[in-house]
């Protein structure tokens, strides 16, 4: 198969970008959207030309670190994440933009490379259970029903990949903040931290130059892991329900 | 000429700090005999932790909650990528909630008997004793364990034991576990306990005054090479599994922290024995950048075959019963399809070199579930294998409902590693590792579920244990950056990478990664001989030669270049894949993932030689291309007495 690519090209945080054209041919349909850039990468280096940077490594859809927008999808037209789409579902002769993740709270490091730290840092104002090395009860003391054990599943498949940043017009991160949050929520293990985890990931998704939610619903569309838009009003919820609480047995 | 296949044998290596006495108190008198750093103190020491995984980041969560002053490195953007997050199966615990007659020593048991008598009896049953209360932890930091209705946790069997002890969270265990250990190394973050490091990459080792003092580590954003001092330096990067080239490793899952240890005195452990995954996606083409496993599950209800003739290319549904050939039924009657991974991944081997493999090619065996859909129904198979199907199809593009799965085995887990003692340390004081950086806990083969297992305990429980020992016994002076030795590593380091900036040649560093991995899955891959390796041997200073006159590698070192931070690691590839061979080579007896063909019985299983090789070969480094020097550590069995496998 032969592409057009016009990938999104900047030297480093501080440089402007711009799309630069490049056809690519040979590749096979079996491909990998990455291994197609691999393809490229490899003929850029011996043609003297420097290859396009972008982030990547398990390449089985699971530890987050790809992530391009592609034809103006984050992870492109397959719901799953870029290293896990394949060529075949394009056609032969297609012109492909490829472009980093586009939000205020992703600064451009390079290339299709983007600085998703802020995520680590709502997770690191509350997104966990305080339970020091050692101190845990017997792992029966507390049965958890498996209902909520399911549902706390299902929203921490999150792989903290960031598509739904970038598929939100506002580049909001509440169905990242909302995944977390109704994760440890819904189990025993994280009610004595309900409230004062709520309160502090939202204050810090808010600071770390995240948009507003307008409930457009883009977010749970382009996640590859299928977190649902619901979390987003569980999150509402437990916001309030904070507000209104206080910030329970933490202060 | 020089003999690549030369090699010293130096004094034996002990293991100076496992207690004696009976085997179940060991650990506990270990713990009273360590001498404790008071809590106050501990915030003026620092330790370096290098990666982010199981171990790591359990490790740099703990040793941050005790009070030590912790420095802590990733390659990846964030420290919740690291590649434990893609283990799939489950975690091993000896809880006997079944009540099936489990127990530490059965698991203990197990593993030895599972490493084929290749790992070390207390630090195995020290795992199997701690297994309990990383469930425990797990569970309280909110990792979300699959649950029966009742409430409780549910587990289940794998490879290899006959008790139910393998607890899960879907088919995504390592994912969870990992933000586990990611939340509470976050909240130390948050609390400034722990300074991170992320895009930042161990490039070398500091030692001063012969104990390991700091690391020099680059920048991979600005490329900046620095040097970070401490009290301890702690190595949780992983395994090796990628000199192969093609492994379900993560692409940036690399040796060179554990090789640059290695060079700078730390012994080498037993890198031939590397454990090949029978379950694989096979590659569709020469662009295959990475293999993607799927669980050994699989094998519960599918059948495994090839045609009965040689370079039959008709569709599989068109190939009659009996023109079929379901060679692990035929070959192992009693255990069938679920012979375990190594005598598996053998026989695909074999029957593809016999030229029945199937796809492309050559290089693949079916995996039949017809059967199973008629027995069971669609919807049982669904339901069982449901999410393994879909990603099956997503790669290959084909129904596994409707065409037989195509699989190959691949290079998955390393069990070799850095040498380390009772207390993980290497042989270089103040030089920790843990995880799978380290050889310790599975001798020749690492059983299922059986990786995260030891992850956790290294991180959690054992490693913050036993380094209070040396903090305490060891008191030192700050080191000043402009240390004599801090200042030739720097200087080391920034030559090499100016040197592989320097070639400008006419060759990519992946196409050096590329022939250098076919070259070692060819002659030490899943079967090795005498001829092979020495042939490799002979061909990897070629390659290594090659490399630095024809690489070519843009761009310069102050800059975001991944070129030059692949070919970099490709450098300690070039000689870590020499070890590997080498100790392949001096191994004639075949053991868990080692395979030599000279060393078979009659019936062609693996024959082991206790009487010579009942020891761990720790490796010391002279010198690129130069002998290394072999230091052996007997094993000793008190407590399970080694027997000959048999699956037939």
């Amino acid at each position: 198969m032969k592409f057009t690519l016009r990938v999104w090209r900047q030297r480093d945080a501080a440089a402007a970008g711009a799309m630069t054209t490049y056809e690519v041919d040979g590749v096979s349909a079996d491909m990998s959207f990455l291994e197609m850039l691999d393809h490229l990468n490899e003929r850029l280096i011996l043609s003297g030309d420097t290859p396009v940077a972008f982030d990547h490594d398990c390449r089985e859809g699971i530890c987050g670190a790809c992530g391009v927008v592609i034809n103006g999808q984050a992870h492109g037209p397959e719901r799953t994440t870029a290293c896990q789409l394949h060529m075949r579902h394009f056609r032969d002769g297609d012109t492909i933009d490829v472009e980093p993740w586009r939000a205020e709270a992703f600064p451009v490091v390079r290339d299709l490379v983007v600085d998703r730290s802020a995520f680590d840092r709502v997770i690191a104002s509350g997104g966990y259970v305080s339970v020091p090395t050692g101190s845990a009860p017997e792992a029966h003391a507390t049965p958890v029903p498996k209902a909520a054990a399911d549902l706390a599943f299902d929203h921490a498949a999150c792989i903290g990949c960031g598509a739904c940043v970038a598929a939100c017009p506002n580049g909001s991160a509440m169905l990242f903040t909302a995944a977390k949050v109704v994760h440890l929520n819904a189990l025993p293990q994280g009610a004595p931290e309900r409230e004062s985890r709520v309160l502090d990931m939202v204050d810090t998704m808010d600071a770390q130059g995240f948009g507003g939610c307008t409930n457009t619903g883009e977010c749970a569309t382009a996640c590859p892991k299928g977190i649902p838009l619901s979390a987003i009003g569980t999150l509402n919820r437990e916001y309030l329900r904070a507000t209104v609480k206080g910030r329970g047995n933490r202060d | 000429m020089t003999d690549y296949t030369a090699y010293g044998v130096g004094d034996p290596v002990a293991d100076t700090k496992a207690p004696d006495g009976p085997i179940a108190e060991r650990w506990d008198r270990r713990r009273f005999e360590a001498k404790l750093v008071n809590p106050a103190n501990r915030r003026k020491h620092t330790v370096i932790v290098v990666g982010t995984g199981l171990a790591g980041g359990a490790a740099g969560a703990t040793l941050a909650e005790q009070g030590y002053r912790v420095v802590q490195f990733c390659y990846q953007d964030s420290p919740r990528r690291a590649h434990s997050i893609a283990a799939q199966g489950g975690i091993n615990a000896a809880k006997n909630y079944r009540n099936d007659g489990d127990s530490v020593h059965r698991l203990f048991y197990d593993t030895v008997k599972g490493g084929d008598f290749r790992a070390r009896e207390s630090n195995v049953h020290r795992l199997a004793q701690i297994s309990l209360q990383i469930i425990d932890q797990c569970v309280a930091q909110g990792v979300p364990f699959a649950r029966e209705y009742g409430g409780l946790l549910d587990t289940r069997s794998f490879g290899g034991v006959q008790v139910s002890r393998t607890f899960y969270a879907r088919g995504q265990t390592g994912q969870q576990l990992l933000l586990g250990a990611y939340q509470a190394l976050s909240r130390q973050i948050d609390a400034g306990t722990v300074e991170m490091h992320p895009r930042t990459e161990m490039l070398d080792l500091v030692v001063v005054d012969g104990r390991a003092r700091g690391v020099v580590a680059r920048d991979l954003v600005t490329g900046r090479v620095d040097t970070y001092f401490a009290d301890a330096v702690v190595l949780a990067s992983g395994g090796y599994g990628n000199v192969f080239y093609l492994s379900t490793n993560a692409k940036n899952s690399n040796a060179t922290a554990v090789w640059r240890a290695h060079r700078r005195g730390a012994l080498f452990a037993n890198p031939c024995f590397t454990q090949i995954h029978p379950t694989c996606i096979p590659r569709s083409g020469d662009h295959q950048s990475k293999l993607t496993l799927m669980s050994e599950s699989l094998r519960n209800d599918g059948r495994i075959w090839v045609p009965v003739a040689k370079g039959d290319t008709r569709p599989p549904n068109e190939i009659p019963e009996d023109e079929r050939d379901y060679y692990l039924e035929r070959m192992y009657p009693s255990f069938g399809n679920l012979v375990p991974r190594d005598i598996a991944s053998r026989a695909a081997k074999n029957v593809c070199d016999e030229g029945r493999g199937v796809g492309p090619g050559g290089q693949g065996v079916y995996l039949d579930f017809a059967d199973a859909i008629r027995r069971m129904g669609r919807a049982a198979v669904d339901a069982k294998y449901g999410n393994l199907f879909e990603m099956y199809e997503r790669i290959t593009a084909e129904d596994p409902y409707q065409v037989p799965m195509r699989i190959y085995p691949a290079i998955h887990y390393t069990m070799g590693g850095l040498w380390v003692d009772y207390d993980l340390q290497t042989t270089v004081p103040g030089l920790f590792a843990i995880g799978e950086a380290n050889f310790s806990d599975h001798g020749a083969n690492r059983l299922g579920a059986s990786a995260l297992m030891q992850g956790l305990a290294d991180g959690y429980f054992v490693l913050p244990a036993t380094i209070n020992d040396y903090l305490a016994r060891h008191p030192h002076d700050e080191v000043l950056a402009d240390h004599p030795a801090a200042v030739a590593v720097v200087a080391e380091v920034t030559a090499r990478l100016d040197r592989l900036l320097a070639v400008d040649g006419d060759r990519t560093p992946d196409s050096f990664h590329r022939e250098l991995g076919e070259l070692l899955w060819d002659e030490c891959g899943m079967a090795r001989n005498e001829a092979g390796l020495r042939k490799a041997l002979g061909r990897i200073p070629e390659l290594r030669e090659e490399f630095w006159r024809r690489v070519k590698v843009p761009g310069t070192g102050a800059e975001l270049n991944q070129s030059l931070e692949k070919a970099n690691r490709i450098v300690d590839y070039l000689e870590l894949a020499e070890l590997t061979c080498l100790d392949a080579l001096h191994r004639t007896e075949s053991c868990g993932g080692h395979f030599r063909e000279e060393s078979q019985t009659p019936d062609g299983e693996a024959a082991r030689r206790d009487e010579l090789f009942s020891y761990t070969a720790a490796w010391e480094f002279t010198g690129t291309g130069r002998p290394p020097v072999l230091h052996k550590e007997d094993l000793v069995f008190e407590h399970v007495h080694p027997t000959q496998r048999s699956y037939t």
